[in-house]
């Protein structure tokens, strides 16, 4: 549907979010109309209080539903590389892809805090269709809920999602064999390490940019070239590390990573320095841990590599008959560590 | 990175570990034991385990991991001492990450956020004031914690208050010493300590020649090593020469940072603000004379326990907590019962379990370095897997 | 104990009040570097210092000949030659 065809939208007179938007009249409904329908070009010219999605357009495109939803919260709202609405297009899109699904068509809730500027709602919306058209889904139907100052901080936004999957497709955790290949699409800690120096009250400045990115292409590239993948996972909060636990408890395996083969910037190991931070815990937003035979490794590495989200991907490790659900790092001064599960989240130390 | 990735590098290792093991096998062979090195500091200790060093040393060299963790060394009490202040509806309590998990008797820092204090993580005391310019109708408590290397910092902020005059500021000062703590350790006639690896942070600070005492009265080597996993391995050779040459002295393997008389501009603001305090606590311990310090009267505006009644109340270690074993090197952390049991990273028990510095908090996440019970030392390997598994399958 | 880390200063902010930038691996922070001033050392001298940074101070400088002396150390003890000369003098010490 083009802009052309479009009913005249009202523009709102408000320059803020006042609980009059959230109250179900003229109000939310203008908020509505002027902030999300003009952005989001692909809603329907009437909105009903469904999205209607055509059961033909999906069947053709595989034999299995896959759905996901998450929802997101960060603080700043605005960081270099994204913000929450980049974040909530491309975080639901990936749960998606990672199980080898072609993401359709999303949902979006917005839970805004009364006194937010509208301007930078408009922004995340705005963001929230950029993204979501370069990834080719649709926002298809929302909500939006207003609460007092202080009950949220600026916006919350769950998206659920929904995308096909091919016939013959079977990603999963329980299909990893040892001696297969631990893969990642590039440099590790980048969204966790920019949205500490964003936050400020370290003080710390950084060119950092959060890695924030749409996944389904790149996954499409990767199953093409290496077909007998075994699962994919993306890596966000509790990084890299966390995910290799997830695997290496659902295959019984032992899983080693190369403490030298890690992708890290110059400015994460700063960061991580300073702080006394393990890279390995810190959160992704455009990472995805693969695991593909080992025979299959070479053209997945070749594959990613060509495509802009792989430039710097690389082997880390590997699956191992070992101690079933162990994820150990093979040190760059030759010895050898245990990689847990946190705790709770990293904190910064001074000792 | 420059001054870190040199030495970190792994080709120089391979000889340093070899001559290590040479020595050690004579010594053991010599004096029929293992050859017992405490590492005071707690960065040493995460170094040593976060590299995989430990399993790369011979079995005949036992590490004994020190007191130097502040955070695993503070008492119950004042952590109950420091909720009470972060409690009060007009204070901001600013405090280093490591603190905010330690148990108190009540609760924790994380624990009184959540049940409404205003309690934020800085990364520098210099921090904490600029939170106080910016609230001049809140309080600003520093939670101020740390040996010697963390002391001039501190100091140097309340000076720089009284300068401002940004009378809302005020430091609920734990910072204690390590000197007197080593003597301590020394004093106890069940330590089985052959050597010492110094602090190279504190002593950047206070120099070497405070270790003099422990060579020369106690005739025990004491090297001063920087953080690195080669600083570390050097200055384990460097203990185990003195050892096998019959000498006792202090050495400083860390001279890109440490002098014999230490920064003399860092120890003047350090006395300018600080004085000792006649007993301190440790967790673990118990109390040690001197081995902590109080802000001055000078400064008393800006001492928080002044400021604020504090409870003051102590809080006994449990008794069957055996981290004082563990810290004297009679105990290995596996060997304790609580161990991965009812004392976890989760839930501690024990000093030692509290920050990842600790020794018990260490051998539970990174596994000694004895990842697969392929590790020299599969003995005790084999019983610390035991334990992790047992652990793991009990939490 | 003390999570210390080396960094550059790279340019002087206030040097009445001391402080500094200083550049860790690509991250930049202002830091207080009253602890390596002095008489003979004074603030504008300071840009270009490796210092040690630690809770947002800089607590030392780092002397770049020492850190290559402790690294040509490390060399010579990896020499087997020079450790068995070593040795064999401890030996004798031990001996006699």
């Amino acid at each position: 549907m083009s802009d052309t065809t479009r009913r005249q939208l009202p523009t709102l007179a408000a320059r803020a979010v006042t609980q009059a938007h959230g109250g179900g009249g003229k109000a939310m409904k203008d908020l509505i109309d002027d902030v999300f329908v003009r952005e989001f070009t692909e809603l329907p010219e009437v909105l009903e209080d469904q999205a209607r999605l055509e059961l033909a357009d999906l069947a053709g495109l595989g034999d299995r539903l896959a759905m996901t939803t998450d929802g997101f919260v960060v603080d700043p709202l605005f960081f270099p590389g994204g913000d929450i609405g980049k974040l909530a297009v491309c975080g639901t899109v990936n749960d998606l892809a990672v199980g080898g699904a072609h993401p359709r068509y999303l949902s979006c809730a917005v839970i805004l805090e009364e006194g937010l500027p509208i301007d930078d709602l408009r922004r995340i919306a705005r963001s929230m269709a950029t993204a979501a058209r370069e990834a080719g889904v649709e926002i298809v139907t929302g909500d939006t809920k207003v609460v007092e100052r202080g009950a949220c901080d600026g916006v919350f936004i769950t998206t659920t999602g929904i995308g096909v999957i091919p016939a013959g497709r079977t990603l999963g955790i329980e299909r990893i064999q040892a001696d297969d290949v631990i893969i990642v699409n590039g440099w590790l800690g980048d969204h966790g390490a920019a949205i500490l120096a964003a936050r400020g009250d370290l003080s710390l400045d950084t060119d950092l940019a959060s890695d924030c990115a749409a996944l389904n292409g790149l996954v499409e590239t990767l199953l093409d070239a290496a077909p007998d993948t075994r699962c994919l996972r993306d890596a966000t909060r509790g990084g890299v590390a966390t995910v290799l636990n997830e695997m290496a408890e659902a295959s019984k395996l032992a899983i080693e990573l190369d403490d030298l083969a890690l992708p890290l910037r110059k400015e994460v190991r700063g960061m991580c320095e300073i702080l006394g931070l393990d890279p390995l815990y810190l959160a992704n937003e455009g990472k995805l841990v693969a695991v593909v035979p080992a025979a299959q490794a070479e053209a997945a590495l070749a594959a990613l590599r060509e495509h802009p989200l792989g430039r710097e991907a690389a082997i880390i490790g590997q699956a191992l008959d070992g101690k079933p659900g162990r994820v150990t790092l093979r040190t760059g001064f030759g010895g050898q560590r245990i990689v847990d599960m946190l705790v709770g989240e990293q904190l910064p130390r001074i000792c | 990175m420059k001054f870190i990735d040199e030495f970190r590098d792994h080709a120089r290792a391979r000889q340093i570990l070899e001559h290590i093991t040479t020595l050690v096998a004579r010594l053991a062979e010599q004096r029929g034991g293992p050859v017992r090195i405490m590492e005071v500091c707690g960065g040493h200790t995460h170094a040593i385990f976060h590299y995989g060093l430990e399993a790369m040393l011979p079995p005949e060299l036992e590490l004994i991991h020190g007191p130097g963790c502040p955070v695993c060394v503070l008492p119950m009490g004042r952590v109950d001492d420091c909720v009470a202040i972060a409690e009060r509806p007009e204070v901001i309590l600013a405090t280093f990450g490591d603190a905010i998990r330690v148990p108190g008797s009540r609760k924790s820092l994380m624990q009184a956020k959540a049940d409404g204090a205003d309690v934020r993580i800085v990364y520098s005391p210099t921090d904490a004031l600029a939170l106080a310019r910016k609230h001049p109708d809140r309080e600003v408590v520093f939670f101020g914690l740390g040996f010697e290397t963390t002391i001039p910092s501190t100091a140097l902020t309340i000076a720089q208050a009284a300068r401002e005059g940004v009378n809302n500021f005020s430091v609920f000062c734990n910072h204690i010493t390590i000197i007197p703590t080593l003597k301590a350790i020394l004093d106890n006639p069940d330590h089985r300590l052959d050597g010492f690896l110094g602090p190279g942070h504190v002593s950047m600070i206070i120099g070497t020649d405070p270790y003099r005492f422990i060579a020369e009265h106690y005739g025990c080597p004491v090297v001063v090593s920087g953080f690195e996993p080669l600083d570390i391995l050097q200055s384990l050779l460097m203990v185990v020469r003195q050892l096998h040459d019959g000498r006792a002295e202090v050495e400083n393997q860390y001279q890109r940072l440490v002098t014999s008389d230490g920064n003399l501009t860092a120890l003047e603001a350090f006395h300018q603000v600080y004085e000792p305090r006649e007993n301190c606590e440790w967790r673990g311990l118990g109390s040690i004379a001197e081995s902590g310090v109080q802000i001055k009267a000078a400064y008393g505006a800006y001492d928080a326990e002044r400021k604020f009644a504090v409870p003051n109340q102590q809080v006994a270690d449990p008794d069957s907590c055996r981290c004082g074993d563990v810290l004297t090197g009679n105990l290995k952390p596996w060997q304790c019962e609580l161990f991965g049991k009812r004392c976890t990273p989760d839930q501690p028990h024990g000093a030692l379990m509290v920050s990842s510095e600790g020794a018990c908090a260490a051998y539970y996440q990174y596994g000694g370095g004895n990842v697969d019970g392929r590790g020299p030392d599969s003995s005790a390997s084999a019983s610390l897997s035991q334990n992790l598994i047992q652990s793991r399958a009990e939490s | 104990m003390c999570l210390g880390i080396p960094g550059q200063i790279i340019s002087l902010d206030d040097a009445d009040a001391r402080l500094a930038t200083v550049d860790v691996s690509g991250v930049r922070r202002q830091i207080n570097i009253a602890c390596i001033v002095d008489d003979d050392h004074p603030p504008e001298r300071c840009v270009g210092d490796w210092v040690l940074v630690h809770v947002g101070f800089a607590l030392n400088r780092i002397d770049a000949e020492a850190a290559a002396r402790t690294l040509e150390l490390l060399d010579e003890l990896g020499d087997t030659h020079e450790f068995d000369a070593l040795t064999l003098n401890g030996d004798q010490e031990v001996s006699s």
